[in-house]
């Protein structure tokens, strides 16, 4: 098989950040990326699974908490946690934190507001498989579009995610600083993005895959995808869960290609 | 005997989240000349019709539907109440 990667997006109904992920690793980076059906129960072997933004199930009842119980959520629970990269974007973080991959909550911006537009993100930690292309400190412009993005946990978490280094973006003015007036919505300590323990699931309120293509004016977020290509060419793709990888190459992909076959009904 | 009970499940946002919702009414409600209302927290009721064979086993398979999906323990409370009759 080719070197390179491919890049699993699940769509649930509702999702409408899909196709930018999608252009970002086809168009940006020139890797593969392959759709998802939330009632697939296939990961059709991709290297990275990511959970695109949008409203998915209309965020009814809570953002991403109908969409943590899809089908397809078994197999990317599965295969985040036996270490597969995993990475969730605004609703697709709210799904990764209801699903408890990630501590914490994202509730109502602390000021009521819808806010779409660009903030300022600081890069607190590059040495995650989603970071390594951006150097520590790193001062980025990425756009955010949410209603419920801020992020509350306890003190008790907080302080861990901290002293783990598992705070990996976080929102600041101009010059650097994480200031009040800095934050959009009132996340606790201004944080945007954590990875869990383990480092292989990054959730983030920002949208990096909206400012991944020159044609759109910004690439500060195409580094995201770099560092995942960067990872996946390093080993770092397929978790070990015993299934996909045990398979030789034409196995896997024969398996994948007789599900994609039935399976795509609705 | 099986039947179906009218079940109330009451979700607040927990002690100490901010709550943006019910803090907005507050301000609207001093605006309204309504003083000394010292603090509004806006939830959800959830009203389901449980099948069970009493009211003690509907509020238990209730409580499990609200661990699971109808409240998030990280940011809300919730009671659970089966109504009379």
């Amino acid at each position: 098989m080719e070197a390179g990667m491919n890049v699993g997006v699940v769509r649930f109904p509702g999702s409408n950040c899909d196709a930018d992920v999608y252009r970002a690793v086809t168009d940006g980076l020139g890797e593969r990326a392959t759709y998802l059906w939330h009632k697939s129960t296939d990961l059709e072997g991709v290297d990275v699974v990511v959970l695109p933004g949008g409203f998915s199930y209309g965020d009814y009842l809570r953002a991403g908490a109908i969409a943590r119980f899809s089908p397809i959520m078994g197999e990317v629970i599965d295969f985040a946690r036996a270490g597969g990269l995993t990475l969730g974007i605004c609703n697709g973080f709210q799904v990764l934190c209801e699903a408890h991959l990630l501590p914490g909550a994202l509730v109502r911006n602390r000021n009521l507001r819808f806010r779409c537009h660009d903030v300022g993100l600081r890069v607190e930690n590059a040495g995650t498989p989603f970071t390594s292309a951006y150097g520590e400190g790193d001062l980025l412009h990425i756009p955010i579009a949410h209603g419920e993005g801020q992020f509350v946990a306890e003190a008790s978490t907080l302080d861990e995610l901290e002293a783990e280094n598992r705070v990996v973006f976080r929102y600041v003015d101009r010059s650097g600083q994480a200031t009040d007036a800095a934050n959009p919505n009132g996340s606790a300590r201004n944080i945007a993005g954590i990875v869990n323990a383990e480092g292989n699931i990054l959730g983030l309120m920002p949208h990096p895959e909206r400012h991944s293509l020159s044609v759109l004016g910004n690439t500060d977020g195409l580094a995201v995808f770099q560092s995942l290509l960067a990872a996946v060419s390093r080993g770092r793709g397929h978790p070990g869960d015993g299934r996909s990888d045990a398979a030789p190459p034409e196995t896997r992909e024969f398996a994948a290609g007789a599900v994609a076959e039935a399976g795509v009904s609705s | 005997m099986s039947r179906v009970w009218s079940v109330d499940v009451r979700v607040t946002p927990r002690e100490g989240i901010l709550d943006p919702a019910g803090e907005t009414i507050r301000r609207a409600l001093g605006n309204l000349g309504y003083e000394g209302v010292h603090s509004v927290r806006a939830g959800r009721l959830i009203r389901l019709e449980v099948e069970a064979d009493g009211p003690e086993a509907a509020a238990a398979s209730t409580e499990k539907m609200c661990e699971q999906l109808i409240a998030n323990p990280i940011i809300e409370d919730y009671v659970v109440r089966v109504r009379e009759g």
